[in-house]
């Protein structure tokens, strides 16, 4: 739709030559519009983001040359690695057991509970409402239990995370099974013979996969990003450990806080290319 | 064997109580997992803020009407509403210049990839970010300096207009990754058909698009202060000390070391966020409910 | 503002429309010629459908009326004035999309009475205007519902009330029941013309659906590639077409096999005359209506060696008509008979064909296979 308004108000399908009616003359204000609005936010963005990336490329004393000094420390630093290694193992987890716990639950609600509906997507809002600051202050008793039962190992903060990642994906996961109609393919399958298990795993699945990646991947980037949970719950991880080097060595903490950021980003744009491509509509033939 | 999958209207009354049962396993995991790990820490938390030593009591709730409680959540609610005004017209505008392209530029990937990122990716890295910018040995103020030009200490990156600034950097992208998609909504159909009837672009603004996009507008304004409310790493990681805004308290109450007393405290503040929010989430919801009906 | 309609600067009256003139439009998008020297004039009142394949260019000429996109060469001009440079606002035409275009936050009413309340129209005058033209289309007792709240019929009765409501000197209407059902879609085509009609506005109507211009039209203008093929009256169009193009675009044809000698084409062994006598001598394709043929049973005085004998392959049940395919030694043809007839010749029946002697459209070899 944006592209056909974009068509509506000439531009880019205007051919060039012509350049002095009215409809050219919105397009040209546009621009010049876009132009500003996206070199201003970007210098505003990109800024910290270099001052950063300039931070840790320091060299001691006055006029020293760049180094990555601060970059190849981080190798120095073995709880770092840990933090890191435990962060990325948490992003898997949470993003696999998120999917494992939402993915059946709304499918299923879809065709035999539909009441249900709205008492799931007000459950999966409830963690924007709690904020992660509160919750916590809830979650330590609970967590006392949970370390009894799976030990103390900083993996067991995916138990919390995964409540944490379900507004996002609850809304991400809802707009792909809108966008396939599960009750006729499921009826489908049934009436072909299949078992629940196949029509969740072999024919919905399938058929939601941008969904299901966006989902898992927006839960990667929140867990990568998490501080409050794992700081206030006595819990090493990424951030935590960002945070706690911070004091001692600025410059190897932000570099591995930059870091961290350029992967989730790369995940993303990288997501945003695998989604929903609009299929060329297929001419009839005359 | 054949299963009614729910979807046969319904029309006669409900079959027994057998099928039902069963279709409700169904649910069951999620409910579960949701019960324990969030509306059980919801309910200790408020069960918590009315308990005392010796049963129920408001006591707690006193500590809510201190001062330095009442300015926490003074400082808590200008940050908020000051880094979502500035987060709702800037991200808005942000989001218009990326729907004005066509929709699978590179642009557009490379602008919602990194909302995506910052807008979950605040606190400590946000911090960090920031000290190395206008920090005592930042970019920015070293740049100055080089000049002679000495742009004051860094402390007023920790009070209101230094917080607000930092707060943008996940508020623009936040707001643009809520509002976008209101935007996608708007067809173009409407502008042209506003033409043809004889408006003019103004006229289109003032009785077509902003009566559309206000409810969805507001609602994503509500979001970002809701955000900027409950937020803590960020201010957590550039305050060393101090409790100026809530959050911080409560993570004083929860890491102190003294008895329980200080912790029902804690929960008791913990609380009075969960109700701001909550009022501010409702608002949310209703508004979401308003735009979605017109958007199909 | 738009101007109000009594200065049209020739003095025509609305009661009758205004003519409209395109000459030699022009539009490129890229290095994709949309439209390539586009020429055509409305009459007063009249209303002319625009028909063609998908990419022909006809809704490029209707937004380009509208105002919506700007030319790349040729001119516009609207009661003896020019708009080409006109902004759409400024135009003083009622448009009808496709879909979607209702104001979704308005009931039916205000979405009628919008363009009355942008030309300063009070309040009470709007809405009883607004009522009478909700009426004229049949929907006065949902005037105070939302869009989502009608259907797609619905809307497009309203899509129509508020373009009308202005009082346009053009009525504009870019593929209008295109989204709709079948159903709904005969009722509606029908509706429009009677409206159209009543009011008098000159009217060009886009569509891809050669059944609604031919139903509809008081000329068709037949579009392929940016250029018109053909313009004439339904009738034409149909009986008489210009171009093997239109021959095929509008209605059912069959392509036969044709010798062409001296300007009379042989088909089927029978000898015909040409719709074209300046058709060049040498092989072509004749191409032929299904109802210019009929059928008789087969007796033994035919031979097998007549081109017109062969055998019923299937037969389609359309109602008051059949088609029947029937399978000649040197093409097989699609016949339109009446139910009654066809019925005596089941699949599988031995016939002989009888082909109406009328001038038939011939194209040289070269140029058939080009299709749409």
């Amino acid at each position: 739709m944006a592209a056909i308004e974009a068509a509506a108000l000439g531009y880019p399908s205007t051919s060039p030559t012509r350049g002095s009616g009215p409809i050219h003359r919105r397009r040209r204000r546009l621009t010049l519009f876009r132009v500003i609005v996206f070199v201003v936010m970007g210098t505003f963005f990109l800024v910290p983001i270099l001052a950063m990336f300039e931070f840790t490329t320091r060299g001691t004393g006055l006029g020293a040359a760049r180094t990555l000094t601060a970059w190849r420390q981080i190798f120095d630093y073995p709880d770092l690695i840990d933090a890191i290694v435990v962060s990325l193992e948490l992003a898997a987890i949470t993003s696999i057991a998120g999917l494992l716990l939402l993915v059946p639950t709304m499918i299923w609600v879809r065709l035999r509970l539909p009441r249900l509906t709205r008492v799931i997507e007000f459950l999966c809002l409830l963690p924007l409402t709690v904020p992660a600051i509160v919750l916590v202050v809830g979650l330590a008793p609970v967590y006392a239990w949970v370390t009894y039962f799976f030990g103390s190992s900083t993996l067991t903060l995916a138990f919390a995370y995964v409540v944490l990642v379900l507004p996002y994906t609850y809304r991400v996961l809802d707009s792909g099974l809108s966008a396939i109609d599960v009750r006729t393919l499921a009826e489908a399958a049934r009436s072909l013979g299949a078992g629940w298990g196949t029509v969740m795993w072999r024919i919905i699945a399938p058929n939601m996969r941008s969904a299901l990646l966006n989902a898992a991947l927006l839960s990667v980037a929140l867990v990568l990003g998490e501080f409050t949970i794992a700081s206030l719950l006595s819990f090493q991880n990424l951030q935590v450990a960002i945070n706690f080097l911070g004091r001692a060595n600025a410059g190897v903490s932000i570099s591995v806080a930059l870091a961290s950021l350029f992967f989730a980003f790369v995940l993303l744009l990288a997501l945003s290319f695998v989604g929903r491509r609009r299929p060329a509509p297929v001419q009839e033939e005359e | 064997m054949t299963e009614e999958l729910g979807s046969v209207v319904d029309a006669r009354p409900r079959q027994g109580g057998r099928r039902l049962p069963l279709a409700w396993l169904g649910a069951v995991p999620f409910l579960a997992y949701v019960s324990i790990f969030l509306l059980l820490p919801t309910a200790i938390v408020v069960i918590g803020a009315f308990a005392g030593p010796n049963g129920p009591t408001l006591s707690n709730l006193n500590t809510l009407t201190q001062d330095y409680v009442v300015a926490s959540f003074v400082k808590s609610i200008e940050l908020s509403a000051a880094s979502s005004a500035v987060g709702a017209v800037f991200g808005s505008l942000l989001a218009y210049a990326i729907v004005t392209g066509k929709p699978d530029a590179t642009m557009r990937r490379l602008v919602t990839s990194a909302c995506g990122v910052l807008a979950q990716f605040g606190g400590v890295t946000l911090a960090f970010a920031f000290i190395a910018t206008v920090g005592g040995e930042g970019l920015i103020t070293v740049f100055f300096a080089d000049r002679g030009i000495d742009i004051g200490s860094s402390v007023w990156l920790f009070e209101l207009p230094g917080l607000t600034l930092v707060y943008s950097y996940f508020q623009i992208p936040l707001m643009v990754l809520v509002f976008l998609p209101a935007l996608d909504g708007i067809r173009p159909q409407w502008r042209e058909a506003t033409e043809t009837l004889g408006g003019n672009g103004w006229h289109y603004w003032r009785h077509v698009a902003a009566p559309i996009l206000w409810p969805a507008f507001l609602g994503a304004t509500l979001l970002l202060f809701a955000n900027a409310f409950s937020a803590y790493a960020t201010v957590a990681a550039l305050v060393s000390q101090g409790g100026i805004i809530v959050p911080l308290q409560i993570a004083n109450s929860i890491q102190s070391e003294v008895g329980a007393a200080n912790e029902n405290v804690g929960k008791a503040l913990a609380l009075g966020m969960v109700v701001i929010v909550a009022i501010v989430m409702t608002l949310y919801v209703v508004l979401q409910r308003k735009s979605a009906k017109w958007q199909r | 503002m738009t101007q109000p309609l009594t200065d049209i600067a020739d003095g025509t009256s609305r009661e009758h429309g205004v003519e409209v003139r395109l000459e030699d439009l022009r539009r490129v998008y890229g290095n994709v010629t949309a439209l390539d020297g586009l020429t055509l004039t409305l009459a007063p009142g009249e209303l002319v459908t625009l028909l063609g394949p998908s990419g022909c260019g006809k809704t490029s000429a209707l937004r380009l009326v509208a105002g919506l996109e700007e030319a790349d060469g040729g001119r516009i001009v609207v009661g003896g004035q020019e708009v080409t440079n006109l902004p759409a606002n400024k135009r003083g035409m009622g448009m009808v999309f496709q879909a979607y275009s209702l104001f979704p936050h308005m009931t039916a009413r205000q979405n009628v009475a919008f363009g009355l309340r942008l030309r300063g129209v009070r309040d009470a005058d709007r809405k009883r205007r607004a009522g009478d033209m909700l009426e004229l289309v049949g929907l006065g007792a949902q005037a105070d519902r939302f869009a989502h709240q009608m259907s797609g019929g619905q809307q497009q009765r309203v899509a129509l009330a508020r373009a009308l409501a202005i009082e346009p000197q053009v009525l504009l209407l870019d593929e209008p029941l295109s989204a709709l059902d079948a159903k709904v879609r005969a009722q509606l085509r029908d509706e429009i013309r009677r409206i159209q009609l009543k009011v008098g506005t000159t009217t060009l109507f886009v569509t891809h659906d050669q059944e609604e211009a031919l139903a509809i039209a008081d000329r068709v203008g037949v579009m392929r590639a940016g250029r018109l093929e053909q313009l004439a009256s339904p009738n034409d169009v149909y009986a008489r077409p210009a171009t093997a193009f239109v021959a095929e675009f509008v209605g059912l044809s069959n392509r036969i096999p044709a010798t062409v000698t001296d300007g009379v084409a042989e088909v089927l062994g029978m000898r015909l005359p040409l719709v074209d006598p300046a058709t060049p001598s040498g092989d072509a394709m004749a191409i032929v209506r299904p109802e210019a043929f009929s059928l008789v049973g087969y007796s033994e005085a035919d031979t097998t060696a007549d081109p017109l004998v062969g055998f019923v392959i299937a037969t389609a049940f359309l109602g008051a008509v059949s088609r029947v395919t029937v399978k000649l030694e040197s093409a097989t043809v699609l016949a339109q008979l009446p139910t009654s007839e066809a019925r005596a010749y089941p699949a599988g029946t031995r016939v002989r064909l009888n082909l109406r002697t009328d001038p038939v459209l011939v194209s040289p070899l070269t140029t058939v296979g080009a299709k749409g």
